[in-house]
């Protein structure tokens, strides 16, 4: 056998052979030359203006999903019935109703008011009462990570039974801030979990149709043509109703994530298969196989990493449909349900107009699944423009 | 005569033709269709024909790319065993696939773009446990030496290199298992004309040192000229003339082989006489439903009715002079034109 890859041309200094000259020089002058194609994908990304603003707000309301205990004034079971649809109060950062500059935060109370026509019991800022409102405050307990309790708040009234209302309060005179701060937990986590269920199912299935083909390939395709033509909305209704009343929100938590899990990973078994039937031809595939790399190497570390981009853009453009299908089916009462609180349930107060007129405040949390869908989708989209670092 | 390397006996390549919502197969492409060709050790036998004709197919059925439909690619092994690659289970094929190896056509598509050169390299050494760490550094490094690339370069990923550089790293790649034989699939004709020659000089040099035996797969008649000691012409899955370079050159025994030379373009003003390139009709006939009789029939322009369109009456591969072979009925009645050896 020739030895033909000893070694010995690395410590015999002797001529190069054949060196290329120009080529060598031009490789030099890329610095991007070492650069692994993650960074190139970073890189290509932070252009994205869109994408990163998108990222930013991603990253903050992620932020406010795990720290929601601290964040929040109240716990989202705290109320206090006397304050039913109490209006936002301003937060004051001086007080000079007595004539000089008296720096510290508070906000000022309520009076009520009873409306001569309707005879209703509203609420209105009563300027003369003042509450003084500190950072850092003790209030509920709650647990960090679900683990350390602890009872600071980030903000909130000294005294904790005054009523601090600042994005307004509920019909049943629960704290709006505090409560929506609760549901981007459960908000933003049902997206989460959903879409790695669903992952977990595209990627088997696609992944299965796109290598092996054939038959299997034909069978897993109808099974994603099945469940593609199913209208989605009247399948998660009657999913949804059907789940027994008497399940606690744990469970149904998983129940309403597993069924729009159920239907979100057809997109993605689409994205994996088309992604392996592209690149199962591809001839840095064919070169693997000769190279003698196993079927398990062949797919781990030759075509998943080349589409691994790719997967992350789908499963981070999927995220905002499983909040939007989360929000829907809570609003219309068929999604999670009291006392978890998420979005959509916080948005069933707005479904009375009267309500409505009264405290339009209650809109609020709707805003949070817009900005919250949009930042998502804005990233997704960055995510996929960049996902191709080599093309162009 | 030394022994041969390859022997490919009677060699069929056959692709169903699926239609319809079902895919039912309607026919078969005959890629290749019924091949006989020797490769003997230390040579670079050109293989040449039009697109389409089937020489990739060819040359990834003796790579085991693809499985053949029939025929046998017998392999003499380095012990002076023959093998069938052809038939081979895969756990022999993983070693016979360290011994025959392919050098793709496309400089881009062939790299993966998410490996270092070291990677890409050194997988071979890898899979096959030849080496691991620092050795299979070393001899990545030393192997990308071998082929003009710095080891510096060990680290950077292919995206930083120009066509002729991925192409000398897809050569490292098949040249590290120090294979015996190698396919080379077009080699050269994703680049650009000024690195063809290095690209050729390097396979040439490495032929010399490492004792390879290449399988020069192309299109281009000038560039097997300058690399290729031997040549098959094929025509729709078939061979029609295998002979040396220079008496295939001078002396074609087939029509098509001179329709192909003629296209061949000479520096020398005194041989660039516009007479002389034969216009062959543009439509290759379809490879499921080849011609009766010789398949060449509805393109020469020497093919008789009533001789070369009888069905069941295709000419075989029949030798027409010492080492030269023709696929040609007419062959002995005609004379056919060559080109002078290139000057240069
Ligand atoms: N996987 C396949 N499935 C079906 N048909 C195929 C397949 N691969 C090749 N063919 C057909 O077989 C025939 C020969 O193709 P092949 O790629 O071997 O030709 P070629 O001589 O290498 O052409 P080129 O010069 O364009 O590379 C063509 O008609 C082609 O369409
Ligand atoms: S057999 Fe007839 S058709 Fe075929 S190449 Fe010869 S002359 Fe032409
Ligand atoms: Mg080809």
């Amino acid at each position: 056998m020739t030895d033909l890859t000893s070694p010995a041309p690395l410590h015999e200094p002797g001529p190069p052979p054949e060196p290329p000259p120009a080529a060598t020089e031009a490789a030099e002058e890329r610095p991007k030359g070492t650069a692994s194609q993650r960074s190139l994908v970073w890189w290509r990304f932070k252009q994205h203006r869109l994408a990163m603003a998108g990222l930013i707000v991603t990253g903050f309301i992620y932020l406010v999903a795990v720290f929601a205990g601290f964040l929040a004034p109240f716990s989202s079971s705290t109320f206090n019935a006397d304050y039913t649809y109490a209006p936002p109060q301003r937060l004051h950062i001086v007080d000079r109703s007595g004539g000089d500059w008296d720096w510290g935060l508070f906000v000022h109370g309520y009076r009520s008011v009873v409306d001569d026509e309707t005879l209703e019991l509203t609420f209105e800022i009563d300027e003369s009462q003042k509450i003084d409102v500190g950072l850092f405050v003790k209030g509920d307990e709650y647990e960090i990570f679900g683990l350390i309790p602890w009872d600071r708040h980030l903000i909130g009234p000294t005294n904790p039974d005054d009523p601090m209302y600042l994005l307004g309060g509920t019909r049943t005179g629960h704290d709006l801030l505090s409560r929506m701060i609760h549901g981007t937990t459960v908000s933003m986590s049902i997206g989460l979990v959903g879409v790695a269920m669903a992952f977990v199912l595209g990627v088997t299935l696609g992944g299965v149709s796109g290598y092996v083909g054939g038959k299997t390939d034909l069978a897993i395709q109808r099974l994603v043509e099945f469940f593609m033509s199913v209208p989605s909305i009247p399948l998660w209704l009657g999913l949804a109703a059907a789940l027994p009343p008497d399940w606690g929100s744990m469970q149904r938590y998983f129940a309403i994530t597993t069924i729009l899990a159920v239907i979100a990973w057809t997109d993605l078994a689409r994205v994996v298969r088309g992604r392996f039937l592209s690149l199962r031809n591809e001839e840095f595939v064919t070169s693997a196989r000769l190279d003698g790399s196993s079927r398990r190497r062949v797919i781990f570390r030759h075509m998943m990493p080349s589409f691994s981009s790719h997967l992350i853009a789908s499963v981070t453009l999927s995220i905002p449909g499983m909040i939007l299908a989360e929000t829907s089916l809570s609003f219309l009462g068929l999604g999670l349900q009291a006392p978890v609180v998420s979005w959509g349930v916080l948005l069933q107060d707005a479904q009375n107009i009267r309500a409505m007129a009264t405290a339009p405040w209650l809109l609020l949390p709707g805003l949070c699944v817009i900005v919250a869908v949009l930042a998502l989708n804005f990233v997704g989209d960055g995510l996929r423009d960049a996902a191709d670092p080599y093309k162009r | 005569m030394t022994a041969p390397i390859l022997v490919v006996r009677n060699l069929h390549v056959r692709f169903p033709v699926k239609r319809g919502f079902f895919g039912r197969t309607v026919g078969h492409v005959r890629a290749v269709d019924g091949v006989d060709l020797t490769i003997r050790p230390g040579e670079t036998l050109g293989l040449v024909g039009e697109s389409g004709c089937g020489k990739t197919t060819l040359g990834r059925s003796i790579a085991r790319i693809i499985t053949p439909t029939s025929g046998e690619i017998l392999y003499r092994d380095a012990a002076g065993a023959d093998v069938d690659l052809a038939t081979a289970p895969n756990y022999e094929l993983r070693e016979l696939q360290r011994q025959v190896r392919v050098v793709f056509q496309d400089p881009f598509s062939s790299l993966n773009p998410r490996m270092t050169l070291l990677q890409i390299v050194g997988e071979p050494l890898r899979n096959h446990g030849v080496a691991t760490g620092s050795e299979l550094e070393d001899r990545v490094a030393g192997m990308l030496q071998r082929v003009g690339l710095s080891p510096k370069y060990l680290h950077r990923y292919p995206h930083a290199f120009s066509g002729g550089e991925r192409q000398r790293v897809n050569i490292a790649r098949a040249l590290i298992l120090e294979p015996r034989l190698v396919i080379a699939d077009e080699p050269v004709s994703a680049l650009d004309v000024s690195v063809r020659a290095q690209i050729l000089n390097l396979l040439r040099d490495l032929q010399d040192e490492f004792g390879l035996t290449y399988l020069f797969i192309s299109h281009d008649l000038s560039v097997v000229e300058s690399v290729c000691d031997r040549v098959a012409v094929m025509y729709l899955g078939r061979l029609v003339e295998v002979a040396d370079t220079g008496d295939l050159y001078t002396r074609p025994r087939h029509p098509y082989t001179e329709a192909l030379l003629s296209a061949v373009p000479r520096p020398d003003p005194r041989l660039r006489d516009s007479g002389r390139r034969i216009r062959l009709a543009d439509d290759l006939p379809d490879p499921a439903d080849p011609p009766p009789g010789c398949t060449f029939h509805t393109r020469c322009r020497y093919a008789v009715a009533g001789t070369c369109d009888v069905p069941g009456g295709a000419p075989v591969l029949a030798q027409t002079a010492h080492g030269h072979r023709a696929a040609c009925l007419r062959t002995n009645e005609l004379d056919l034109a060559g080109i002078e050896p290139d000057p240069v």
